[in-house]
């Protein structure tokens, strides 16, 4: 305590030491002239009183400095001093400080706001207790590895497995929720009743499942979310116990969920109901319609889970030939789904910010050398006066670090902006998709890597002059205009350090070069029908007048004739899936008069009205179009896609071939009446899978993809056309409005490809500009410095044509190195993130003959003003120079 | 010089202390006279160190500091015991003479036969 005390008023004392000086020169004044009188009166001259009177103080010099130092911290004290120095120094030289503070914070502000995101996505644990024992489970087939998962098979895992504490399925389904202003579709899903107890949340109001309420037998059950509470429910607390009818069906509220909880993959579900009733697929064994969640037991790792579950699909496999042929299991850690996708993009990213860093470094860096170079004469005068190597070396670490405690302010709290603004740029569907994101914050861990980057540069930063310091002699830099061995360092140092910078300007260049070109091809790839002018959305009918086949059929036909006649529309047709949303939604295959070995033949099976392809203008290869009147009283037809005819009528004629389901039912036959070209129903960067298509009036549905071809602009006509929706039935629900285009353009693979592109774009941009900036210091720093030698050499004769390719020649040498460098490393860094790049090669010849010459023409235009100067010296001044 | 002895280091506070606690209100002149006096002049003190020892006897907060005006006219810096002061001063007189009975103890027999 007492320490404290005068640990912190010594601290205190730095600031008032004027006062206390004065103070103490009194005291000691006051002190003398008691000891002199003393010293008087036993008989003293006066000169020896007060010569005495000194002597016995100890002096008055070491008194005060002893003095001085208990006022004060010595250690502080100094520090103070060196601090005053270095931000003088700071301030002298304010273009050197505000473009190295503008570097570093650049670097540093990129750096912490992409791993901030990556420590949102990648680091921060899911929020779950343990989350590291929670594994996804499903089923695995040879076109899916992680394909969904059966009722039945679970079951059967659930009661096999002996590596799993529990393991639970889920399943995403949409309600129709029937409120006072009518009816509306809300995101849903269905889960086994120990779901939430496996993840580990418990309802903040109410009860979690017990163990059975998912059984048919039980009285149905929902647990609503958190955001569903407050806006549906006001967030009272008497909702629980209320009714809620779902789809017409009165579920009885349980809990309400905490604010917290989030589950990425069905994150934006408002009601989780239990289980209970299953649908008529799903009582099928071969009906793959849930996902599998499991915590895994203490000392199991995800590896013996994989191998358990494994050998447990195998012998369900011998068991059930018929559903269970070819599926096997995977076990994944849940945050591997989670995250999984966006880890390379992100990882691509922090690698982007790290080398725009090291840009910023190294620029920082030769500047910190120049700097030195030019302060060689007053380390030296310094030294001379008797300042150790120690204290010099000190004053170098304090200006190193006050200069990189500047950057860092200003780099952190510009990162959080950036971090703000990032996230200003996701959607709200990738949000929901991605609540990992909502973690995003300047947190310890944040923190902790923003110090570390400030903790190695203010390292580099000291260090870099202090290698100057090393190097040189105090008698050869006290000489005036001497060429000490700084002039050698630079020479071999500090012009190379440009070489650096250039090369990683390639590397951030070619990778922009890349990703944009992968984007552009991605958005451009061929969709096999013209994605324009088509306007999408859904429609579900309510099941109670429309579950009958006549009912739908005769809806559907509604729809098509009544939006046909809307003004500006073209055609109208109707789909169980959208194009471009993605492939499953799968059927197993087995063709009529072919030997059949029990494999499963998976193909993407689509429900399509007569005119679809029409609509969506893909283009008919062989056979025909199915007609309007192919309803169920006519035989079974579809139509197969070019993948299809590939895979399984390689040079065959399709045409007229029967297929059915896996034991070839009499009522699963159909004919094949016609081939299209591969419309894309999966994502812009999968392949498009063999696809049947089957006449939606042979298969009706209550829920129905809307596709409309317009000739106006297709998003403006899409109010008109719900409109003419609600006036067949105002009990109908639309959702889902939207484009062809605007589905591509903000689809997941599209947004990734994009955001990774421009966001390595603006490091190349930066990085370009910080390279060719520094490119250009070095030459100018170098023209300066041989000024005379110019001089001399334009005395003698030389040509301004010579002089400009000294210097120039100096930059192209640089220049060339950095460019030649840079390839080698943009082809390996390529490589390394091959796996974002789509229809282009790590090595596009394109991409690096064009950044190169890029590189080259600004490299070439940032010596030339340098050149331009050294050329047009006046030899006379020249030779003054120095 | 040889004939005294030098202030043991940490015993100079607890002299500052004693000697404030005895005669009240004191300068630094008048401290280190009293300590040299009370001593037998058997000691040398530095004057000037007594300063160093009095700043951090008043940032610890064990003694106050005041300008006054001595009995002979003189301004003068006034010290003063505080409460804390008065508390460390016993603590450390126990402390002291805890550590000298035990210092006689050891050599109080191979001081007996003289």
């Amino acid at each position: 305590m007492r320490r404290l005390r005068e640990f912190l008023l010594r601290a205190a004392g730095i600031f008032r030491k004027q006062r206390r000086e004065h103070d103490f020169a009194a005291e000691i004044d006051s002190h003398l002239q008691f000891h002199i009188d003393d010293n008087l009166r036993a008989g003293m001259t006066p000169a020896e009183a007060r010569r005495q009177a000194i002597l016995t103080l100890g002096g008055i010099e070491k008194t005060a400095q002893a003095y001085r130092e208990q006022g004060t911290v010595p250690f502080f004290e100094t520090l103070m001093q060196d601090l005053r120095f270095a931000a003088r120094q700071l301030r002298k030289n304010l273009g050197f400080t505000a473009t190295s503070v503008l570097m570093l914070a650049l670097g540093i502000c990129a750096s912490v706001a992409i791993f901030a995101f990556v420590d949102a996505a990648l680091i921060k644990p899911l929020p779950y207790p343990n989350p590291t024992r929670l594994v996804n489970v499903t089923e695995s087939v040879a076109m899916f590895p992680r394909a969904n998962l059966s009722y039945y098979d679970y079951l059967d895992w659930k009661k096999m497995n002996k590596v799993f504490s529990s393991i639970e399925v889920y399943t995403g389904r949409g309600y129709m929720l029937t409120t006072g202003t009518g009816s509306e579709l809300v995101a849903g899903s269905r889960v086994s009743d120990g779901f939430f107890k496996t993840l580990g949340i418990t309802p903040i109001l109410g009860r979690d499942f017990y163990t059975g309420e998912d059984q048919p037998s039980a009285a149905k059950a929902v647990i609503i979310s958190y955001a569903a509470w407050q806006h549906r429910y006001g967030g009272r607390k008497d909702v629980i116990g209320q009714k809620v009818l779902l789809s017409g069906v009165p579920n009885t509220i349980i809990g309400v969920l905490p604010e917290s909880f989030q589950f990425a993959p069905r994150n934006n579900a408002e009601f989780w109901a239990a289980l209970n009733e299953q649908s008529s697929c799903e009582k099928r064994r071969s009906c793959h319609n849930f996902n599998g969640i499991a915590r895994l037991k203490d000392g199991v790792s995800v590896q013996t889970a994989l191998a358990d579950m494994t050998s447990i699909a195998q012998q369900l496999e011998r068991q059930y030939p018929d559903s269970n042929r070819g599926q096997g299991a995977s076990v994944d850690l849940l945050s591997e789904v989670i995250v999984g996708d966006v880890r390379p993009i992100l990882l691509t990213l922090l690698g982007g910010a790290a080398l725009l860093l090291l840009i910023a470094f190294v620029n920082v860096a030769s500047l910190l050398l120049v700097r030195s170079e030019s302060r060689r004469r007053e380390i030296a005068v310094r030294g001379a006066l008797g300042a150790s190597p120690t204290r010099l070396i000190r004053q170098f670490i304090t200006e190193g670090v006050l200069l990189v405690a500047i950057a860092s302010m200003l780099g952190i709290s510009t990162a959080f902006g950036a971090m703000q603004l990032l996230m200003g740029l996701l959607s709200k569907d990738m949000l929901v998709r991605m609540p990992y994101l909502n973690g995003l914050s300047l947190n310890f861990r944040v923190l902790f890597f923003a110090a570390c980057v400030a903790l190695l540069a203010a390292t580099v930063f000291s260090l870099t002059p202090i290698l100057r310091l090393s190097k040189s002699k105090l008698r050869e830099d006290l000489n005036e205009g001497s060429r000490g061995a700084g002039g050698t360092l630079w020479r071999k140092l500090g012009s190379n350090l440009v070489i650096v910078e250039l090369a990683v300007a390639m590397i951030l260049l070619v990778g922009a070069g890349l990703l944009g070109k992968s984007f552009y091809r991605l958005l451009h790839v061929d969709n096999g029908f013209q994605p324009d002018h088509l306007a999408t959305f859904q429609v579900v009918a309510p099941d109670g007048n429309y579950g009958k086949d006549e009912q739908s059929l005769a809806l559907q036909r509604r729809i098509i004739s009544d939006l046909s006649r809307q003004p500006g529309v073209q055609s109208v047709a109707l789909t169980s899936m959208l194009p471009v949303s993605g492939n499953g939604n799968t059927y197993w295959i087995r063709i009529v008069g072919r030997p059949y070995d029990g494999k499963h033949n998976e193909v993407n099976q689509r429900e399509v009205s007569a005119n679809y392809f029409s609509t969506l203008k893909a283009t008919l290869i062989r056979g025909r179009y199915f007609n309007d009147d192919e309803d169920p009283s006519k035989p079974k037809v579809g139509i197969i896609n070019q993948a299809f005819a590939r895979k399984y009528f390689n040079g065959q004629d399709p045409i007229g071939q029967r297929l059915g389901d896996t034991s070839l039912t009499p009522k699963s036959i159909l004919e094949i009446v016609g081939v299209v070209s591969d419309v894309r129903e999966g994502t812009l960067d999968a392949d498009t899978w063999p696809t049947l298509y089957d006449p939606i009036n042979q298969n009706s549905d209550t829920f129905l993809n809307v596709v409309a071809r317009t000739s106006q602009d297709e998003a403006s006509s899409i109010p008109a056309l719900t409109a003419a929706v609600h006036r067949i039935d105002p009990e109908l629900a639309t959702l889902g409005e939207s484009t062809v285009m605007k589905s591509i353009q903000d689809s997941p693979a599209a947004y990734m490809h994009r955001s990774s592109a421009t966001l390595i774009g603006g490091f190349a941009a930066l990085a370009l500009l910080l390279s060719v900036v520094g490119l250009y210091g070095v030459i100018a720093y170098s023209v300066s410095q041989r000024t005379r030698e110019i001089g001399v050499r334009m005395a003698l004769g030389a040509q301004r044509r010579t002089v400009y390719g000294l210097i120039l020649r100096e930059a192209g040498w640089l220049t060339g190195w950095g460019i030649f460098i840079g390839i080698l490393c943009s082809i390996g860094a390529a490589m390394l993130m091959r796996n974002l790049l789509f229809g282009t090669a790590a090595w596009d010849v394109a991409t690096l003959s064009t950044v190169a010459a890029t590189l080259a023409i600004s490299a070439l235009l940032a010596s030339f003003i340098p050149a331009h100067r050294a050329a047009t010296v006046n030899p006379v001044d020249a030779l003054r120079a120095e | 010089m040889g004939d005294k002895a030098d202030v043991w280091q940490g015993t100079l506070a607890l002299m500052v202390l004693k000697t404030i606690e005895a005669l009240g209100p004191l300068h630094g002149y008048g401290i280190a006279r009293r300590i040299e006096q009370t001593s037998g002049n058997l000691l040398e003190l530095n004057y000037g160190t007594l300063y160093p020892a009095l700043l951090k006897l008043e940032q610890e907060g064990a003694i106050a500091s005041e300008w006054g005006v001595s009995e002979n006219n003189r301004k003068a810096k006034f010290y003063t015991l505080t409460r804390s002061g008065r508390r460390q001063l016993a603590r450390e007189a126990r402390n002291w003479e805890q550590t000298t009975a035990i210092l006689a103890r050891f050599l109080a027999p191979t001081d007996g036969p003289a």
